[in-house]
């Protein structure tokens, strides 16, 4: 190992770079999702197969998602930093990145609450409506808990996309990996730093991937055991 | 009681307009079991998801016990199909449900206490004898038990009305017959009237009193059960009673005659006595029989030389046998 990396983790730079990406990629994409199940559910049920259709809402929502994600994430970043100064106070440091990274990733995690709501049997809808349910009970007693095992699966790949963007937070005065190896690797034209980031990135990517299907297996009452 | 009152039911798509229903008038009584009979395509899915209102009519009235489905508030119509069970093709179980949490289902919507909920579902689990799988979930059931499980949930919420969409078309034979036997035992002791849908005659002959055959969106023929099966008058009837039985027949020569099995002449050996007594060859083509509270239900088809056929006629006529000729 060179001397840098050993300073990194003597100092715990290291170490505080792996917690600041875990801590963001996690907050982000718990905020992402208060705002991003409820508004795919809203996408899902307001499709005209949904379970009150209502085209205009759809319509609307539906352009509005479509427009931030094909903004790229480092130009939304920057777009979105008077958004963050407003409602954090700052537009610099891992404050500020949360709430960037929160609103790229609502959009996201709509379309992935909406694909997975769609998975749902539309017979199985059926029969509870059938059974005199109320659309808004349709939602948490039938719909949530038929696609929670998809629904997990989906928030598994948000939290590794977030994560991905969250390496560029570096960019407005952030941490994190990312951080760690663009000033300590990049700039500094050491590429130790740079791998070891890379391999620190591909380690929680892998713990979080396994961790989520082991979750998403155990709850999908579907599988035989 | 269900009466639907000159009901029609028009899809428009792209629009044009699609006549899934055209002027359909039944009266389903209390306590009986009526069929509703049609090739897929005639409408009769589309019937009866008019009768629980998860189709909206285009035009006509169902009435439920005489209330008006249509006048109802969004409430009171939620209300009311919660007293009316239905069953599918599909099954339609919540999966990620095991069974005894989704025949409390329709017991959580109407609001009944938990514990009441499970004692109920408990005894509903006994009556279509799954006790053992309460705690499974769908995916470990059969075909069959799976439709138990629908047909406990379907009863869970002191149901009156029965609706039973295809529910044993995707069962074999054996499984058929014991989930017919079940909804026979259900209507016989907890007085549940049942509407069947379905596009086998077999499941209309086996449990159902009386019988709508569907057509081209309409009504084109309605009765009793043994009447139409014995007798049928309009072509589509004609066409779902009689088997398709081309290969054999189109060999055989003689005159054709159909015999109906309707639970009572059975136990006779009619044939054997019918070529003693006749004095002739027969030739069987065609024989579908069941048994069903162990009387036998069903039809023959045979061909007897034309010479011995008014002889024949004579001779089922003499012993009571419903029977027919054809082409």
């Amino acid at each position: 190992m060179s001397d840098i990396l050993v300073q990194l983790w003597n100092k715990g730079i290291l170490q505080l770079g792996i917690w600041e990406t875990v801590y963001m990629t996690f907050i982000s994409a718990a905020f992402a999702y208060l705002f991003g199940l409820p508004l795919g559910i809203i996408l899902s049920i307001t499709d005209k197969d949904g379970i009150c259709p209502v085209a205009w809402v759809n319509k609307i929502l539906g352009v509005i998602v479509n427009v931030f994600r094909s903004i790229p994430f480092v130009i939304l970043m920057v777009a979105m930093l008077p958004a963050a100064k407003f409602i954090v106070g700052t537009s610099l440091g891992n404050k500020a990145m949360i709430v960037t990274l929160v609103i790229a990733a609502v959009p996201y995690v709509a379309r992935m609450a909406e694909s997975s709501i769609k998975e749902v049997d539309r017979g199985v809808i059926e029969a509870a409506q059938a059974m005199g349910t109320p659309s808004f009970k349709i939602i948490y007693k039938v719909l949530i808990p038929e696609a929670k095992p998809s629904l997990i699966v989906g928030a598994v790949i948000s939290l590794v996309t977030i994560l991905g963007y969250s390496a560029m937070a570096a960019t407005i005065g952030g941490g994190g990996l990312g951080m760690i190896a663009i000033t300590y690797g990049y700039q500094r034209f050491n590429n130790d730093v740079i791998w070891i980031c890379v391999l620190l990135t591909v380690i929680i990517v892998q713990l979080i991937q396994e961790l989520g299907m082991f979750i998403a297996r155990k709850t999908d009452k579907r599988i035989n055991k | 009681m269900i009466e639907i009152k000159n009901l029609s039911k028009v899809y428009s798509s792209s629009g044009k307009d699609v006549v899934a229903l055209k002027d359909i008038n039944l009266t389903i009584n209390d306590g009986e079991i009526f069929g509703i009979i049609g090739l897929s395509g005639a409408g009769k899915s589309t019937l009866v998801r008019c009768i629980n209102y998860l189709e909206k009519p285009t035009s006509g009235e169902v009435l439920i016990d005489g209330k008006n489905l249509g006048t109802l508030s969004k409430k009171e119509l939620l209300k009311t199909r919660q007293n009316i069970g239905m069953i599918f093709q599909s099954f339609n179980l919540l999966s990620q449900r095991n069974v005894i949490k989704n025949i409390c289902y329709p017991l959580e919507i109407a609001g009944v206490h938990k514990k009441d909920a499970v004692k109920r579902a408990e005894e509903l689990l006994e009556l279509v004898g799954l006790s053992d799988k309460a705690k499974a979930y769908p995916s470990q059931l059969s075909g069959g038990q799976k439709q138990r499980a629908a047909i406990a949930r379907a009863l869970a919420a002191e149901t009156k009305y029965l609706l039973c969409d295809e529910a044993t078309s995707a069962l074999d034979p054996d499984t058929t017959r014991s989930i017919l036997e079940l909804m026979k035992k259900i209507n016989k002791t907890m007085g549940v009237t049942i509407v069947v849908i379905t596009h086998e005659m077999k499941v209309i002959d086996s449990i159902c009193d009386r019988v709508a055959v569907l057509d081209n969106s309409t009504v084109a023929e309605m009765g009793d059960v043994r009447e139409i099966f014995s007798n049928p008058k309009s072509d589509i009837a004609k066409k779902l009673v009689l088997p398709e039985r081309k290969t054999v027949d189109e060999v055989s020569e003689g005159k054709g005659i159909r015999i109906v099995f309707n639970g009572e002449s059975s136990g006779k050996p009619v044939i054997a006595n019918l070529i003693f007594e006749c004095g002739t060859a027969v030739n069987i083509t065609y024989a579908d029989t069941k048994e069903l509270d162990g009387k036998a239900y069903g039809q023959m088809i045979i061909r007897v030389p034309d010479e011995s056929a008014d002889r024949v006629k004579a001779y089922l006529e003499k012993n009571g046998m419903e029977f027919s000729e054809i082409e």
